[in-house]
């Protein structure tokens, strides 16, 4: 589904991801951890094409075609999908109204009729439930005001209305309590299917315990340094981020 | 240059969409001003001694008056003698019914998308076309006349309802008012004269649709909108002018007079054509727009989507006379490559308990200026008085310039007055986000404008939001890359 051969990028002149490497397969889900600053957020940021960064090198294929290639809403409507770790205000604009302009133009790429007032309204209803989200936040202006807890939410429930085939979750887990990190989790786990994947970008292993990963990787100064499986995490929680550093750092 | 510029650099590609001349045989007074221009003008319309020697004395008045300069804008002086004051539409006989619309005008409305058969039969509102100065026809006259409503051209009104325009016309804006209510004064040529008589309640929004079509024109309409005690009205005002290379005038005359417990609601889409890309071209619109809340519990409410002419200086104003009466003024102003807009209102609060409402969404992009100038004064007498403004200064790219001038003129201690001012720009994160979710750039601009002037939006009857709403992604199109 997703290849990640050797990227680099840097914002202005800090060279941030310095040879990514990558494969994600259909059904899987991957965990990127690693400490701050060293490169996740800018890994998914790239993904999903946010124009701050400049791809200096490496190249990255999703679904067969050349991602870096392709504006940000072509990739959304090819079916790449990012949990923002800040969710944007925008006001006046209502979720419902928002989403349902989202929705329709992705139709519209797939050559799709666009949804009608009352099928559209039908598939806000369904998927409110997964992620236990309140009817009134939807007519509400796009995130403002909106609580931490309820703007991770939404983000999910834009998840499960314009089901990716690629989600990429950022950060998705900070500043959420307990209740709310288990719904959030619940809503993921839910829509995983066997031709969808997840990319779970997080600097804890809290969320791992919910989002159950297939690989973990360890992000350090723009390299993965180090994959396993979910055992990797929990020894990261025991032990931190430091011997890694000190791993790594007896390589060079 | 950054990124952002970059992205939000191509502020320039919309073309007008309006942008075509009706090829129809024009009736025009000779260019230039004096005092025969008036008595032709007069003549023309056939119209009585008295409304000549009422046009007279408002030309002798001008010729007194200087250009104001004061506002926010910049443009080459006017020469006041190379502008062609009347241009009406020959006439072949008279119309009786629509149908006898000559089929080219019929064509030129059909355009506009207000073809007036379709208007009539789907939308329930009762259209006053002035195509150039003159009413070409009035829809739903039949109905109105009914309950007693006059909604006719002003020409028309000047020989039918002569008591009623000698008692209010320049009853609000007198003749003395402005340069360019002066001039309107000496020289309007048509316009729509309404009037709803005592506890009537207009059943459908009444509307008039403006246009300047013959070159080098001025149009200089009036409208005079009279509510007697306890009615309601809601008046709608749609504008559009062709493309032309050369500026034209224009400088209407809005009056409103409200009597007690009466609600007048007047809406404004104006799209006047706002000259090319460069710049050149493009309608100056200098209008001069009042009511007065003259009864006690009365209610004037303004609402206005600016998003044409190449200059816009106009503030919708009103006077709170009557005590418990209500002014309000919605504006969205969108001005885009060279585009300058002043505009704003006026609250004169004059009577108790008095209220008024100011919410104003400036839209900035390309090489515009957008100001905002407003003036909430409250008479010595007017206790218990309230106002709240607020003023939010959008702005897309680094070119073009937000203002915000408020005056604030308080006599009486028992008053309260808010102001609110935010400017902001329109954030890449927000695009970005939109993007992210398969929106496109230009529908997420769209969507976001929409949403900033969604208060004002909210004010437009229905048919007139959803258009307003294309007309704000029409004029902001190719604005952002």
């Amino acid at each position: 589904m997703l290849t990640i051969k050797n990227l680099h990028a840097q914002i202005e002149d800090n060279q941030i991801l310095r040879g990514i490497n990558l494969e994600v397969k259909p059904g899987e889900v991957h965990a990127i951890m690693g400490p701050n600053g060293s490169g996740k957020s800018t890994l998914a940021s790239v993904l999903a094409g946010r124009e701050d960064y400049e791809v200096t090198d490496g190249e990255v294929i999703f679904e067969g075609k050349d991602l870096l290639d392709l504006a940000p809403e072509e990739r959304a409507r090819e079916g790449v999908f990012l949990a923002f770790q800040y969710p944007v205000e925008i006001p006046g604009v209502s979720s419902t109204n928002f989403l349902k302009t989202a929705v329709n133009q992705i139709r519209e790429h797939k050559g799709l009729d666009p949804l009608d007032a009352v099928s559209f309204l039908k598939l806000i209803k369904e998927k409110m439930k997964l992620v236990e989200i309140d009817q009134s936040l939807l007519s509400r202006s796009l995130n403002e005001g909106f609580s931490g807890g309820e703007k991770k939410r939404n983000e999910i429930f834009q998840m499960a209305v314009l089901d990716p085939k690629l989600a990429i979750l950022d950060e998705t887990d900070s500043g959420l309590d307990i209740d709310a990190l288990r719904i959030v989790a619940n809503g993921v786990n839910q829509l995983k299917r066997a031709d969808n994947a997840v990319i779970v970008v997080t600097h804890y292993q809290r969320l791992l315990d919910y989002i159950i990963p297939d690989f973990v990787h360890v992000l350090y100064q723009g390299r993965i340094v180090k994959s396993g499986d979910k055992s990797l995490a929990l020894e990261l929680e025991d032990k931190g981020y430091d011997w890694i550093k000190d791993e790594v750092g007896s390589l060079v | 240059m950054s990124k952002d510029n970059r992205v939000l650099e191509e502020i320039t590609t919309s073309e007008y969409k309006y942008g075509f001349t009706s090829d129809i045989e024009a009736d025009s007074a000779p260019k230039g001003l004096n005092e025969d221009i008036v008595r032709f003008i007069s003549a023309k319309k056939n119209e009585p001694e008295w409304m000549l020697e009422w046009r007279l004395k408002a030309y002798h008045h001008w010729l007194t008056m200087k250009e104001p300069t004061w506002p926010n804008v910049k443009y080459p002086k006017i020469d006041f003698q190379d502008i062609i004051y009347y241009s009406a539409p020959k006439k072949k006989k008279k119309l009786n019914s629509l149908d006898e619309v000559d089929p080219e005008l019929r064509e030129t409305f059909e355009k506009l998308g207000i073809s007036l058969d379709e208007q009539k039969r789907l939308t329930g509102v009762a259209v006053d076309a002035v195509l150039d100065s003159v009413s070409v026809a009035t829809t739903f006259k039949k109905k109105l006349h009914e309950l007693g409503i006059i909604f006719c051209s002003f020409s028309e009104a000047v020989h039918e309802h002569p008591e009623l325009i000698k008692k209010y016309i320049g009853s609000v804006v007198p003749i003395t008012d402005n340069y360019y209510a002066a001039l309107n004064s000496a020289v309007f040529s048509d316009g729509s004269f309404c009037y709803i008589p005592k506890g009537v309640r207009c059943p459908m929004e009444l509307s008039t649709y403006f246009r300047i079509n013959a070159a080098n024109t001025g149009q200089f309409e009036r409208t005079l909108i009279v509510a007697e005690e306890g009615s309601y009205v809601s008046y709608l005002e749609g504008c559009t002018a062709p493309m032309r290379d050369e500026n034209q005038l224009h400088a209407a005359v809005v009056e409103i007079m409200a009597e007690k417990n009466s609600e007048v609601k007047y809406s404004t889409v104006q799209n006047w054509y706002p000259g090319d890309k460069n710049g050149k071209g493009g309608i100056y619109n200098f209008v001069t727009k009042r009511g007065i809340c003259k009864g006690d519990g009365s209610k004037i409410s303004w609402t206005q989507v600016e998003t044409g002419s190449a200059i816009t200086w106009k503030y919708p104003s009103v006077i709170l006379k009557g005590d418990n009466s209500i002014g309000e003024f919605y504006s969205v102003a969108v001005t885009n490559n060279h585009q300058q807009a002043d505009t704003g209102t006026k609250m004169i609060h004059l009577g108790k308990n008095t209220k008024s409402r100011i919410v104003s969404k400036g839209v900035s992009a390309g090489f515009s200026q957008n100001s905002y100038r407003g003036l909430v004064k409250v008479h010595k007498r007017a206790e218990n008085s309230r106002n709240f403004s607020q003023c939010d200064s959008l702005l897309m790219g680094d070119k073009c310039g937000a203002h915000t001038f408020p005056y604030i003129e308080i006599e009486n201690s028992t008053a309260r007055v808010e102001h609110e001012a935010t400017t902001s720009k329109i954030g890449e994160d927000q695009i970005f986000y939109c993007n992210q979710r398969g929106i496109a750039t230009e529908d997420a601009v769209a969507l976001i404008v929409n949403g900033y002037c969604k208060e004002v939006l909210n004010q437009l009857p229905m048919e007139f939001a959803v258009e307003a709403q294309k007309l704000l992604a029409l004029t902001l199109e190719g604005s952002v890359g």
